[in-house]
């Protein structure tokens, strides 16, 4: 299956030497909604951004071990890192719509950008279906020429979802979406991600256990440590389990609000 | 917080740990308090009038101290501009009367004969600077991308010092630099010549404002669209120049319009001439040689045409400079 994700050995460090994330092997099941939670400080970003190559962005940034999607190890020599991107999207924390893009040019600006010519009426229906995805069509279906900053911050977010969603990968990656957001947009937020698991797999790291618990059906629990020492996966398995009876104590620990 | 309240929270949590709960917890734990409780708080936490300032005497010398600074600063701003405002009223004041229309239509009249203008100057000057354009714009602008957006250190160290190095070469050793390259090879004084000069004289600025106008735009954005698989170099085209846009379009504005009132590289490339330009190939005359020529001439006649020629190159700067302002603030108000 197409959505399926899985980690093997996944290590990954910054420049200098600063480890992040050890050892990590964890498979992540299509069609569901997997959960990242664990104090600040534990990797679960440098984590998320490894399953789509993001993490090699930053200067001096590396990754080891494997990410398996589709049967391929995303990292094997020879993989492309923009066509793995194309098919394993990400919704960052702060929503971040192209500035100088109106509503609708936002949506298809992964469409024309990257995949060449493709013609205007299946531009149109690529961005409505994709809006309609993620909630957002009703409130902006008026205005799809305003530029895309001039909407509220949880509409932002929303359309930098139906952004990913545009160029149809098989997963797709939230960085804390909701952190900036108001409950309203919150709750908006979650009900796209409950439809979307239909159809994408969907991997989230948040801040909010309860949002966990809400929407994952899968969670992983990450902790480093001490500051400094690189994050590992303490507890991986069904959300029901993890918040009701963890294997380990740390898990616990944190879901209980002892530390963290 | 009282010892009784503690204890009973405590009981709450080991109760927790024997039995796990079966629903997901959907409201926030409360952290207990022993644990959110900082140590040592029960130091005491009073201002210390001392260290706020808060005697009359520090505060008076901190309002005098404010307020000399800020004299300071205003007075230094009024020198500043009165050179600027001397050169511009007496520029208008001299330059004015021999200004007309027949001063851009027709060419110089010769010595004696009234009249007569610097139209060829003037259109000579101009293809000049779209020669420099055309060079300074695009390696301009390719190596402030790729000081910004191609993270080689040492690369970007060397082209940086050597940026920075060309912006501070005195304009004549360009000048001087181009007449071995061009002049001297080709046996010819020429327009090409004289742009590629001014061309290479823009390069430092455009590409230093390049560079800092995309580091300008948000990690974010590169980002995004990176995340959407669209390709390093079509994010760099599409969305970071373009975003970025507005401020390079200013720094490539600034430093057209510094070329434009050059003269010391022109002496020896471009040369001047006294007849509307035939051929790139050919010298060409330029306001700022023109005005040199005319102003250090002995005839009256001639030092009023520089006067109005320096007006018409002032007016040249001016509207370069305040339209890559309003083009900067328009494209900024989109942005946001």
């Amino acid at each position: 299956m197409a959505g399926y994700l899985a980690t093997n050995n996944l290590s990954a460090s910054f420049g200098g030497g600063v480890q992040a994330i050890e050892n990590i092997t964890v498979e992540i099941p299509a069609n569901k909604v997997t959960a990242i939670i664990g104090p600040s400080g534990c990797g679960k970003s440098t984590f998320l951004r490894c399953l789509n190559r993001m993490h090699e962005l930053v200067p001096g940034a590396k990754a080891s071990g494997e990410v398996v999607w589709d049967g391929r190890n995303i990292y094997a020599s020879g993989m492309d890192a923009t066509e793995v991107r194309r098919g394993i999207g990400m919704v960052f924390q702060k929503p971040n719509p192209f500035p100088l893009m109106s509503i609708e040019d936002n949506v298809s600006a992964g469409l024309r950008l990257a995949s060449g010519r493709i013609g205007k009426a299946k531009i149109a229906e690529v961005v409505e279906r994709s809006l309609k995805l993620a909630a957002l069509w009703d409130e902006v279906k008026n205005k799809l020429h305003k530029p895309g900053g001039s909407l509220s911050g949880g509409q932002q977010q929303r359309l930098c979802i139906a952004r990913a969603l545009a160029v149809q990968p098989d997963v797709i990656l939230m960085d804390e979406p909701c952190s900036a957001l108001d409950p309203a947009s919150t709750q908006k937020i979650e009900d796209t991600i409950d439809k979307l698991k239909k159809n994408y797999t969907i991997v989230i790291v948040t801040h909010n256990m309860q949002q966990a618990a809400r929407v994952s059906d899968f969670t992983g629990f990450m902790l480093s440590k001490e500051m400094g020492e690189p994050g590992r996966m303490i507890e991986y398995g069904p959300t029901n389990k993890i918040f009701t009876m963890p294997e380990r104590k740390e898990t616990e620990n944190y879901i209980t609000g002892r530390f963290g | 917080m009282s010892e009784g309240l503690r204890i009973q929270r405590e009981e709450e949590y080991e109760a927790v740990e024997q039995t796990p709960r079966l629903a997901p917890p959907l409201t926030k734990p409360e952290v207990p308090p022993h644990e959110s409780a900082v140590e040592g708080t029960d130091v005491e936490i009073s201002r210390d009038s001392e260290l706020i300032g808060h005697s009359a005497g520090r505060r008076r010398s901190r309002n005098f101290r404010s307020k000399l600074a800020l004299t300071l600063c205003a007075l230094s701003t009024v020198i500043v501009m009165v050179p600027l405002a001397l050169i511009l009223f007496y520029i208008v004041y001299q330059g004015a009367g021999a200004l007309n229309l027949s001063f851009f239509t027709s060419l110089p009249k010769p010595v004696g004969e009234s009249g007569g203008g610097m139209g060829n100057a003037i259109v000579g000057s101009l293809i000049l600077i779209g020669i420099a354009a055309v060079i300074g714009v695009p390696f301009g602008v390719l190596a402030g991308t790729q000081l910004a957006e191609y993270r080689n250190p040492r690369l970007s160290w060397v082209v940086r010092l050597m940026s920075d190095i060309l912006s501070g070469v005195p304009s004549i050793i360009v000048g001087i630099f181009v007449y071995t390259l061009l002049v001297l090879t080709f046996k010819q004084f020429s327009a090409i010549a004289g742009g590629v000069a001014l061309g290479i004289l823009m390069l430092p600025t455009i590409a230093r404002t390049t560079e800092d106008m995309l580091r300008m735009v948000p990690d974010t954005l590169r980002e995004a669209s990176l995340a959407l698989g669209i390709p390093r170099w079509r994010t760099i085209t599409s969305i970071m120049i373009k975003t970025a846009g507005g401020g390079i379009v200013t720094g490539i504005m600034l430093a057209t319009a510094r070329v434009a009132g050059e003269t010391a590289p022109l002496l020896f490339t471009a040369l001047g001439s006294r007849t509307w330009p035939t051929g790139l190939d050919k010298p060409i005359a330029s306001l700022p040689v023109q005005i040199y020529t005319y102003a250090i001439a002995p005839f009256d006649a001639w030092h009023k045409q520089a006067w109005a020629g320096s007006l018409v190159l002032v007016l040249i700067v001016l509207l370069l400079s305040i339209g890559s302002k309003i083009f900067f603030g328009r494209k900024m108000k989109r942005a946001n």
